[in-house]
């Protein structure tokens, strides 16, 4: 005799399909966390327990000279001044080139979408395919022509730099995003009198914190991570924290301080993963839209 | 005096004409409804007045100024959207006065005018909400107010109820017929349903591959459509077509599959056409009568009942005339059934006939 089934089904609490969901899950998990793990762990020892060897063994005597170092007096190269130079100058680089390469991809956005203006496909269209060529293949012209502009090696050219190589995807981002809000709001605003810009900041702007928000992501963990275009068009005086996080920890005299190293290491990837705490679903969806560029 | 005109209008998409040489009057004070089937070009004719595509060729007019190469914003005109377009982030006073403030008017007056449409439209008490707090129906009164606060002679209307369920729809069909009563200015509304063309407007234009087919008052449309394609287009549920012969000369009849209908009392659009050629005779399913009084008609003839549409007021029963398909209206009250006979009847006089190459009204 069994129950006559009635309402909603009952659930069993370990179906097979939920047993292997967090048992993949936990994989994934213990996969990534190792390794941040060893690296908190390290950092925080002394250079004698370092020795030791035992790399997954919580420090005996925690000790934060190693993060004290790393960001006041290691020697990246010629200066020892630490890390917090290059982080000031990864600031100076961030911020400016994040405003401007928005500020111009957004109106961009805004235009192809709305303002459809003669061209406007082949402008797009060669945009978008300028995203998918290595960007390898540009840097000497590039060094050329920022020399000809006379702001190679400065901040002017990094930024300069990092603007243009925002364009393409930012633009994808914000045309995608405003071709997505309905025409006739644009045709009302038009009749109610608004131009161009007040358009774009009146009602626009207003509608789009999200894709902004994505988009600020999307900037700064690409800025703040980029390597290569520092090295090559900030100079000396003005590299990243990337480019000092690598000369400290590839610095070849010396005892390798594995402990700084760490420190350093954790202190550079802060600003993304603290990007990435405070926006918890924008980044996913900068991730996305990250992806559109292969 | 004209309050819109349009002279030689033209627009194409590269190689596509979207309208074509189209020329429309439309007086002080009327409302003019332009009806078609989707992709008629109806709202692209209205973006076109409104400012909001650039015309290929022809010139524009609105109250005699030649608006052709004006702004929307400079051709004193209100337009309300199908999906309404609000401005999601301002309040519903922020949504009427935005076009007020563009326009440099003074605080008070922008209070002033804003004030009225409210009360107008009855939506003081939404003011300070958002249009995402506002129902579909409230959501159109605050477009239509929108349009009001601008104080034009002109209102453009695309498709303004067609978002709406069929309940809201028929209220804001009214509020809207009050609306120009009570303002008297000129409207022209884009619709695809006919109910809304036939009950709002004074004038239709019924619009086919970017040309006007008929441009003419509601009952004219329905009584003497000028082709086959309007009287198609117009009429719930739509006319009967008999394909047969038509007999001209001075008794003109029309040749049904053994069936003469004497056609001595139709008016013919031009003098009676000579000899005998193919056409259709196009009759209304409200037209034709049922029972003992249709035979008093100039046509009758028995039919068997095939299929009933009860449809509460009336009941539409279908059966065969001639071996063709044919429809009629009968009073809801009276129970037909299946198999029937029925004596049917109607009168030349409420026909239209309709030559059948050309398919324009005889």
């Amino acid at each position: 005799m069994s129950i006559e089934p009635i309402g909603t089904r009952p659930r069993r609490t370990f179906d097979p399909t939920r047993i292997m969901i967090y048992l993949v899950l936990a994989v994934a998990a213990i996969y990534y966390l190792l390794p941040l793990y060893v690296m908190i762990v390290t950092s925080l020892k002394g250079m004698p327990e370092v020795r030791l060897g035992n790399i997954f063994a919580p420090p005996v005597e925690v000790t934060f000279e190693p993060w004290a170092k790393a960001w006041d007096t290691a020697c990246t190269g010629l200066y020892c001044e630490g890390l917090k130079v290059g982080f000031w100058n990864s600031m100076q680089i961030l911020i400016p080139s994040v405003v401007i390469s928005i500020a111009i991809a957004s109106v961009n956005g805004y235009a192809l979408s709305f303002w459809r203006f003669r061209g406007a496909e082949v402008f797009f269209t060669i945009l978008i395919f300028g995203s998918f060529i290595p960007y390898q293949v540009m840097l000497y012209p590039l060094v050329i022509i920022t020399r000809e502009l006379g702001i190679f090696g400065s901040l002017t050219g990094v930024i300069f730099i990092h603007t243009i190589f925002g364009m393409p995807i930012l633009t994808l981002l914000f045309r995608n995003y405003f071709a997505s809000l309905p025409q006739e709001l644009f045709k009302a605003a038009r009749v109610d009198g608004a131009g161009f810009w007040g358009i774009f900041f009146k009602i626009m702007v207003p509608m789009s914190p999200p894709i902004f928000v994505v988009a600020i992501i999307l900037q700064v963990t690409g800025i703040w991570n980029d390597f290569l275009f520092g090295v090559i068009f900030a100079g000396t005086k003005n590299f990243p924290m990337t480019v000092q996080l690598n000369n400290i920890v590839n610095s070849s005299q010396g005892v390798k301080e594995y402990n700084v190293n760490m420190a350093a290491t954790i202190l550079t990837g802060a600003v993304p993963l603290a990007i990435y705490f405070l926006s918890g679903k924008y980044f996913v969806r900068g991730i996305a839209a990250g992806a559109v560029k292969g | 005096m004209k309050s819109i005109e349009i002279k030689d209008l033209s627009l194409s998409f590269g190689d596509f004409k979207v309208l074509e040489k189209l020329n429309l009057d439309i007086y002080d004070g009327e409302f003019l409804v332009l009806l078609g089937a989707s992709g008629c070009g109806k709202s692209t004719l209205l973006n076109c007045v409104a400012g909001l595509l650039d015309i290929s060729d022809g010139q524009i007019f609105i109250k005699g100024k030649n608006v052709t190469w004006k702004e929307p914003k400079d051709r004193d005109i209100g337009m309300v959207f199908q999906s309404y377009a609000l401005y999601p982030q301002m309040s519903v006073r922020g949504n009427l006065s935005f076009g007020l403030k563009n326009a440099r008017i003074p605080k008070p007056e922008i209070e002033k005018r804003v004030a009225r449409a409210a009360e107008i439209l009855q939506i003081e008490s939404l003011l300070h909400r958002k249009p995402a707090e506002l129902s579909g129906g409230q959501r159109q009164r605050v477009a239509i107010g929108r349009a009001l606060v601008r104080e034009v002679d002109v209102f453009l209307f695309d498709e303004p109820l067609s978002n709406l369920d069929a309940k809201l729809r028929a209220e804001l069909r009214v509020e809207i017929k009050r609306l120009h009563q009570k303002l008297n200015n000129t409207m022209i509304y884009v619709t695809h349903d006919q109910i809304e063309a036939l009950t709002l407007a004074d004038r239709i234009a019924i619009m086919r591959g970017g040309k006007v087919q008929q441009l003419d008052t509601p009952q004219v449309i329905y009584n003497h459509p000028v082709n086959k394609y309007v009287a198609a287009f117009i009429g719930s549920p739509g006319m009967n077509f008999l394909t047969g012969r038509l007999v001209a000369g001075e008794n003109p009849g029309f040749k049904l599959d053994g069936l003469d209908v004497d056609l001595s009392r139709y008016a013919f659009k031009d003098t009676t056409p000579s000899g005998e050629s193919e056409a259709w005779l196009g009759v209304r399913p409200e037209h034709i009568h049922v029972g003992p009084e249709a035979a008093k008609k100039a046509f009758s003839h028995a039919v068997e009942v095939e299929v009933v549409e009860p449809m509460g007021s009336d009941t539409l029963v279908w059966s065969k005339l001639a071996n063709q398909e044919f429809r009629f209206r009968m009073d809801g009250q009276q129970s037909v059934k299946v198999g029937e006979e029925l004596m049917i009847g109607f009168d030349p006089v409420s026909a239209s006939l309709f030559d059948s190459k050309t398919e324009v009204r005889l």
